[in-house]
């Protein structure tokens, strides 16, 4: 299956993914090839099979609801690329 | 010093042969003479590592230290590490600076265990080659001009040609297994759950599972012992007891039933990697084991389940890189969209972009159900056929990967003959298996490995098979020469 320029931009934004308008055309040619790959899968019988949600079909566990962890918040936001007063910084969302 | 095991290094620091100190310096200098060519680090801690050897040396002296006091390794650079860059080979997380340790590595710090530096790898795991990596390719030490295997290339490399005797890896699709059997070198992915994943950056979280890549079955048991168990900090991890690998190492191989899966043996396996295949089933026969044939009738479904279901997760996985938090953060945004569209566009490489893009088109509306739940319940035939072999057989034993280490670039231009790689290991990922591979031959001198898969939570039988194989050969034993001898 053949993937169309404007499927894959649309992709690339539902992604939020920055993707050049000279970079396209290569991930048009990729994907395409990835999609036709996995496209096998439509030859397997698969009636009545339940989808995996875990590999040894197990369940996850439940723990009391407390907290845990100690406030590590200067810390970890160390890493952050713009922080004031405590808090992260990003461009203004309300006009 | 630096050809000797794990197992052997902890003896020999024990009866004060050498010290800790002097061995951690003895591979430092190895490290900064070879790897340059070799390019298996991101980050070497030298600093640290030689402070820690030194405090192992006074352990010792005072008969106090912990089973693996001193003992040097390497932590692939997916594993958070407290104060120490974590890249996951990415130019994302260049600038990020672990604020805590993975459950593996404090595990092993612990037990005694020295971190020499973080291994190179595929960027967040994703590439069999070694090559996506921000930080350049890695060599494979038997020939400079091929790859390691991916994505633990780096810990494959550094083990391979010596400079550390063990490191850590994740396997996800054939992670561990795959860069082991191109480098030559012994390499366990065990059973999801196994291991906790916390501290270790998530590529595909149903799939992902931490390991290791040593020398021998033995050293890996040592280490696997060390690290496994049950975490409150992973909910995936399995509240199980967990047995002393190494202690169950040794036991006869008489009556021992081995599966060998027709599909693997009689499709397009190059007839060299047929025959060391073969060769190996020999061994055990002689060791009291016997070989029948079995079916995988789905297994062939399980790199197009691997390649909607890995990157399903992946896209959900990565979505909390936004530049806002931790790693790059573009320069100057325009608005919050700009700031997220150019943080990961600039901050991920090409193929982590393939494959967030793969994950985000077969989860969209319209295509959830045709790719994957598709997927998802054909996972489910691939682990039926996995456990209905397993009612007949003890292990399944095989090739690890269908050819021996590539050329550099030979395969980077297809995205889609570079997953036909893992066509032998990604089954077992899907399943939720343990697996591992140790080395089983050469072919035009480039190792080949022998893969070894067992039942859920049965690491202990799968060591001890390959650990009793490499009682009867030198596979394992050889090291390349030249610069790295």
């Amino acid at each position: 299956m053949k993937l169309s320029r404007h499927e894959v931009e649309s992709i690339a934004h539902l992604a939020r993914l920055e993707i050049s308008a000279d970079e396209i055309p290569a991930y048009v040619d990729n994907l395409s090839r990835i999609i036709d790959f996995v496209q096998q899968l439509e030859r397997a019988d698969t009636e009545g099979v339940t989808p995996m949600a875990h590999p040894l079909n197990m369940t996850q566990p439940l723990r009391e609801d407390a907290v845990t962890e100690a406030d590590q918040r200067e810390l970890y936001q160390r890493n952050a690329g713009a922080v004031e007063a405590g808090l992260y910084l990003v461009p203004r969302v309300i006009e | 010093m630096h050809g000797r095991t794990l197992a052997g290094i902890a003896r020999a620091l024990r009866a004060r042969e050498f010290s800790s100190e002097e061995l951690v310096s003895h591979l430092l200098a190895r490290i900064e003479r070879l790897d340059g060519e070799l390019n298996s680090f991101v980050t070497v801690t030298g600093e640290a590592a030689v402070a820690a050897a030194r405090a192992a040396d006074r352990q010792l002296a005072g008969g106090s230290a912990p089973p693996l006091a001193g003992v040097p390794i390497a932590h692939k650079d997916i594993f958070c590490t407290a104060g120490v860059k974590t890249t996951c080979g990415s130019r994302m997380l260049d600038n990020f600076i672990s604020p805590y340790d993975a459950t593996v590595v404090e595990r092993l710090r612990d037990a005694g265990v020295i971190m020499l530096g973080k291994t190179n790898m595929d960027e967040f795991a994703m590439g069999s080659s070694n090559e996506t990596s921000y930080y350049g390719p890695v060599r494979n030490p038997w020939d400079l001009t091929r790859v390691p295997g991916g994505s633990s290339g780096g810990s494959a490399a550094a083990v391979a040609a010596r400079l550390v005797p063990a490191a850590t890896g994740t396997d996800t699709g054939g992670s561990i297994r795959q860069p082991a059997a191109l480098a030559g070198i012994t390499g366990i992915k065990p059973t999801y759950g196994r291991v906790s994943r916390y501290g270790m950056i998530a590529f595909a979280s149903s799939l992902d599972q931490a390991g290791v890549l040593t020398q021998t079955a033995e050293d890996a048991a040592l280490l696997l012992t060390a690290m496994s168990g049950h975490d409150p900090r992973d909910s995936t991890s399995v509240n199980a007891p967990v047995p002393d690998y190494a202690a169950g190492l040794g036991e006869s191989l008489e009556g021992l039933k081995i599966g060998v899966v027709e599909e693997f043996m009689d499709q397009g396996l190059d007839a060299d990697n047929a025959a060391a295949i073969e060769a190996a089933l020999k061994v055990f026969e002689a060791l009291g084991a016997t070989v029948q044939r079995i079916s995988l009738p789905n297994i062939g479904l399980s790199v197009p389940t691997y390649y909607v279901v890995a990157p399903a997760e992946c896209s959900s996985n990565l979505s909390r890189f936004d530049g806002v938090r931790f790693g790059y953060r573009a320069k100057a945004p325009r608005d919050l969209e700009d700031l997220y569209k150019r943080s990961r566009g600039e901050g991920f490489g090409a193929e982590v972009k393939r494959r967030i893009m793969t994950g985000t088109y077969v989860l969209s509306a319209g295509y959830y159900d045709a790719y994957y739940l598709k997927a998802q319940r054909s996972r489910q035939l691939i682990a039926a056929d996995f456990r209905r072999a397993f009612e007949t057989v003890d292990v399944i034993v095989g090739p690890t990967s269908p050819t021996p280490a590539f050329e550099l670039g030979a395969k980077v231009d297809d995205p889609v003959t570079m997953y036909l790689n893992d066509i032998y290991t990604i089954g077992v990922n899907l399943a939720g298996l343990p697996g591992l591979s140790a080395p089983c031959g050469f072919i035009n001198g480039l190792p080949v490995g022998l893969q070894i898969v067992g039942r859920a939570f049965d690491e202990g039988r799968i060591l001890n098979v390959a650990h009793r194989y490499q009682q009867e050969t030198d596979w394992h034993a050889r090291a390349p020469g030249g610069a790295f001898a």
